[in-house]
């Protein structure tokens, strides 16, 4: 039984259960993850999406690279065919929500103040708020920020990082924690490629090959002319798997935030 | 200014208290390491305290350079945070190891940079990291 919300999800080992490592004089070797209760949260909340059946994509980018818009043109592209909630993560003010919200979607901000990034209780609140039992599809906007999201696992499925033209098309080598965690790599305001020409895109791609994962890079343009083709088929290939039972999970697992806690997971067993 | 930030926050620490901090160094700068280091300390307090620990000697963690926190961002969160509490006059050793690949496609395991993940036998672009991720408390030593 889930101690926070009380719903019938039943949790894996917390913390003090995992603390009976060895033990040499006053030394104890504890050999656990420093994220560990952060990551049983986002392990929770990813039953949670497994069990309605919901699709969660984590958002990642610096700020003002274009999350909020890429989500606007995605509803009207997509609402009439799924139902799609959002949770927006941000320093200070709603208005991200409330541009979410204008588009007749369900949309909770949560407001982190100083803090950095999300974390898998603050989705974990935000998400009860939500009806997932409606839901197909969970968008969760993490705050404008290439460095502290990287390592908070929240419990969604995938990873989503966008990486706009206005900015270098080093980022992959300047952040590399947070681009080898990224199924996809979103290169956002292409509209904007004729006048920023010192932005390439086959750098970006070479920049982001050289981290090993394979990951792949698609194009977009979400204002003026929406462009989001690329996008919108990648959705639709990872919603194709729904309904078969573990596929998520198995999506999630390619995640080296979810491989990380089951490596420290085999390594105490 | 962020230099100026460090060095006030790291003097009036003991006047202004953890939250405080947290507060004037959040709104300046990305520190994550933050909760990377409140964690850790309820790790250590749990543990010291199942044990009939009445403080910490030593705290041992693992930090990779993929793991995405800043060893010094983190022992600085530590000099502050840890105050009144198990850890108050524990060391902090933090290890570090090498970043490490093994390539998928001919399996040599090869050292390398951390934004280039590729296989320095093969040229290979499919990797998987086998060190430098880690992000983990390691060990601590009681006071028994």
């Amino acid at each position: 039984m889930c101690q926070t919300c009380g719903c019938a999800i039943t949790l894996p080992p917390s913390a003090e259960t995992v603390a009976a490592a060895g033990v040499e004089g006053s030394v104890v070797d504890v050999l656990q993850n420093l994220l560990a209760e952060n990551d049983r949260a986002a392990g929770h909340n990813r039953a949670h999406f497994d069990d309605h059946d919901v699709l969660a994509i984590n958002l990642m980018s610096s700020p003002g690279a274009g999350k909020t818009s890429l989500l606007e043109a995605t509803i009207l592209a997509l609402e009439s065919r799924y139902r799609i909630g959002v949770i927006e993560g941000d320093l200070e003010t709603d208005n991200d929500a409330r541009r979410i919200r204008a588009h007749g979607v369900p949309a909770v901000q949560i407001t982190t103040g100083t803090a950095c990034h999300l974390d898998a209780a603050s989705v974990h609140r935000a998400m009860h708020e939500l009806p997932l039992a409606e839901l197909d599809l969970l968008f969760i906007e993490n705050v404008g920020n290439l460095v502290c999201p990287a390592g908070f696992d929240l419990g969604q499925h995938l990873n989503v990082t966008l990486l706009s033209v206005t900015e270098g098309d080093d980022k992959p080598l300047k952040y590399p924690v947070i681009f080898r965690a990224s199924d996809l790599v979103v290169v956002s305001k292409t509209d904007l490629l004729e006048v920023m020409d010192d932005f390439d895109p086959g750098r970006a791609a070479a920049a982001l090959a050289g981290l090993g994962q394979g990951t792949p890079m698609i194009q977009t343009a979400s204002r003026r002319t929406p462009s989001i083709a690329a996008w919108l088929d990648w959705i639709e290939a990872q919603l194709q798997m729904r309904g078969r039972a573990g596929v998520y999970r198995r999506i999630s697992a390619r995640n080296p935030l979810v491989r990380r806690r089951t490596e420290t997971g085999a390594a105490q067993a | 200014m962020i230099r100026w930030i460090k060095t006030s926050a790291h003097r009036h620490g003991l006047y202004v208290g953890a939250h405080t901090l947290l507060h004037v160094l959040g709104s300046i700068s990305a520190v994550h390491e933050m909760s990377v280091c409140q964690a850790l300390l309820s790790q250590v307090a749990q543990i010291a305290r199942q044990r009939g620990a009445g403080a910490v000697d030593r705290i041992t963690v693992q930090i990779g350079p993929l793991s995405g926190v800043d060893p010094e961002q983190l022992r600085r969160a530590f000099e502050v945070m840890r105050a009144g509490g198990e850890s108050a006059a524990a060391a902090l050793v933090i290890e570090t190891a090498a970043v490490e690949v093994r390539c998928l496609a001919c399996g040599a395991d090869s050292e390398t940079a951390v934004n280039r993940l590729v296989c320095r036998a093969c040229g290979g672009y499919r990797t998987r990291v086998i060190a430098g991720d880690e992000l983990r408390l390691r060990s601590i030593e009681l006071q028994m």
